[in-house]
């Protein structure tokens, strides 16, 4: 995949670095990164960060440092649908440990793998905010919420069929 | 029935939408502060009692007084929707379902401290609301509440919405300050505070979204008139999120008259504990804040009623109370294990720790490792003294809060629940098969005796 943004995309860079001071583009990096996330398959490799640090005009190890701080930036290749089951208190209380280990055991993958046809990651998250609608799991831009097996079931089947909307 | 100030219009159809937000007297806080001078503003939030809703529960007009203004220096308000306090997901809702009473409460902010850039910092997974809160803004914009020259005042005023990156440390808000910088969000030393030296080293404001939201009423109906409901020192209303559990968990918002126990029991919050279970614990304000047992909760220690505001939840201090905080109200019922949920907020203060002091990040994985063995049969007795010196360690020794956030639910815990802490240990085979239950946490009469 060749790392360059879209015409329309490097309109929309112009666009997030001027909504700070002039000399202050570097505010835009996490947003940046969520962008190249988003275009270049879901993960940063270096040639990635790069590129975002020679857009913003700032040392790649800038980017690097805010790129390994942060947990939605994936650093290593991830499945296509990526399923962060959120684990902390309010999701354990409803559950969510049951559900992990659903996931688990139905697409034969431990926690931080990928299924060998790249189609899922299981990324267990700590708190996502949607702790009275436990349990629960973000996949892409959206959350899955009141999760229950039948529900995961109907996921991973929408996923396969490639209905499922992520972005 | 409770009075509602933020909620009020929340059921209404298309209430997302600009038209019916204004149809329902929406923006005419932005009209009435525009014919105030800036400094009224923020004499009326004072009048108001208004606490910050993000936890701290600091005075917000005292906050906004605080704002250094250097002539020539340009000064910014952040709103800190960074929501990641586990239990806590009240500022999503205001910003999901209420955008437009986020963005007036924004622009009124935005005038009172002379912000004419103002951020919104969300937290990354937060990633749908982004379209919705750039929509509302797009449409103030068009209606001309935003951009130059707003209602002819000469007062100019953008405001961007910033994703993170999935921090929690980034809701502390000097770590919020580095974050939208573009940097690893590790807080800073204070002081200088944010409002002398904030983002780009400029004076800056940082308020939570439901603080910003509450500005709207604040304007509409007067200071006076917001701090007559409530009681004391905790005006005004104040939005819960409940989860757990509950019957019916979710968004209330409470004018802090309310008991605990009618918050819990009655039809109009959480409707009381599902399944014919009976309450063990709670922890009433977001996961850092003291876990109580039933009995503590219900009844302060001197067997009085105990209410949900800041005073009548913190009475006790922590031997026998707790906090406010977020409003993360956290239920659990008689078969949850304390042992395992506070290992579960063990674990996400150690994922959560920014790493720059050392209390604070070994501390963190040191405690999460030690209620681990506890949790899985392989604890010793010695480790909950253990546990008890090590949070002991990391309380007030680090540069920001996240430390004391992480020793609290450990202390609490052990000072409330030790006894099942002790049964863990004492029966490392029976307790992988069952949870230890309600024993003796829902009966009044055993009330510890503060230590």
């Amino acid at each position: 995949m060749s790392i360059q943004f879209s015409k329309e995309k490097l309109d929309k860079v112009q666009e997030m670095i001027a909504r700070y001071p002039e000399g202050k583009q570097k505010s835009a990096l996490i947003p940046l990164l969520h962008m190249a996330q988003d275009e270049f398959g879901g993960w940063l490799d270096v040639p990635a960060m790069d590129y975002v640090a020679q857009l913003l005009q700032i040392q790649p190890i800038e980017v690097y440092e805010v790129a390994t701080f942060y947990t939605m930036f994936n650093l290593k290749p991830v499945g296509k649908y990526v399923f962060e089951v959120c684990r902390t208190g309010p999701c354990m209380l409803n559950g969510s440990d049951d559900i992990i280990d659903y996931i688990k055991e139905k697409l034969n993958i431990k926690e931080g793998e990928t299924t060998e046809d790249g189609m899922f990651t299981l990324k267990p998250a700590e708190c996502l905010g949607a702790c009275g609608y436990a349990p629960m799991m973000q996949l892409g831009k959206y959350y899955k919420e009141h999760l229950t097996k039948e529900k995961v079931d109907r996921i991973i089947d929408e996923c396969r069929k490639g209905v499922m909307v992520t972005k | 029935m409770a009075v509602k100030l933020l909620l009020e219009h929340a059921h209404i159809e298309g209430i997302r939408y600009y038209d019916t937000y204004r149809k329902h007297g929406g923006y005419r806080a932005v009209e009435k502060a525009f014919k105030m001078t800036p400094d009224e503003i923020v004499e009326e939030v004072k009048k108001s009692g208004l606490r910050g809703r993000g936890g701290a529960g600091f005075p917000t007009g005292m906050k906004w007084s605080f704002l250094a203004k250097p002539e020539g220096v340009p000064r910014h308000l952040v709103c800190n929707a960074d929501e990641s306090e586990p239990g806590t997901f009240k500022d999503r809702y205001l910003m999901e379902f209420l955008p437009h009473l986020f963005v007036e409460g924004l622009i009124v902010s935005s005038f009172a401290l002379g912000s004419n850039t103002t951020y919104i910092y969300i937290r990354g997974e937060y990633a749908w609301i982004v379209d919705i809160l750039e929509q509302a803004i797009a449409e103030a914009k068009a209606n001309g509440w935003l951009g130059k020259n707003i209602l002819g005042s000469g007062f100019d005023c953008e405001i961007y919405v910033q994703r993170g990156g999935g921090a929690y440390i980034c809701g502390e808000e000097t770590a919020l300050i580095e974050s939208l910088e573009g940097k690893r969000g590790n807080p800073r030393i204070k002081p200088p505070f944010p409002a002398i030296q904030g983002v780009w080293m400029r004076p800056t404001v940082v308020n939570n979204v439901e603080t910003i939201a509450a500005v709207v009423p604040i304007i509409n109906n007067g200071g006076e008139e917001y701090a007559k409901i409530g009681v004391g020192k905790s005006t005004g209303t104040k939005l819960l999120s409940v989860c757990g559990n509950v019957k019916k968990p979710g968004i209330y918002e409470i004018d802090m008259t309310c008991s605990v126990e009618e918050f819990i029991y009655s039809d109009e919050y959480c409707g009381g504990i599902p399944n014919g279970k009976r309450l063990k614990a709670c922890i009433p304000g977001g996961s850092s804040v003291p876990i109580l047992p039933a009995n503590l909760l219900l009844k302060t220690a001197k067997g009085e009623t105990r209410y949900m505001n800041y005073e009548s939840l913190s009475d006790g201090g922590f031997a026998t109370g707790t906090m406010m905080g977020s409003g993360g109200f956290i239920v659990m019922d008689e078969d949850q294990c304390v042992v395992r949920h506070t290992m579960s907020l063990a674990r996400f203060y150690n994922h959560e720790s920014c790493g720059q002091c050392s209390p604070c990040r070994e501390g963190t994985g040191w405690m999460y490792k030690i209620l681990k063995n506890i949790e899985y049969g392989k604890g010793k007795m010695s480790d909950i003294d253990l546990l008890w010196d090590i949070q002991r360690k990391i309380e007030g020794n680090t540069i920001c809060p996240l430390g004391d956030a992480a020793a609290w639910p450990v202390a609490a815990a052990i000072r409330h629940f030790r006894d099942e802490f002790e049964w863990h240990v004492l029966n490392p085979e029976e307790s992988q098969t069952r949870n230890y239950g309600l024993a003796h946490y829902a009966d009044p009469i055993h009330v510890p005796v503060a230590s």
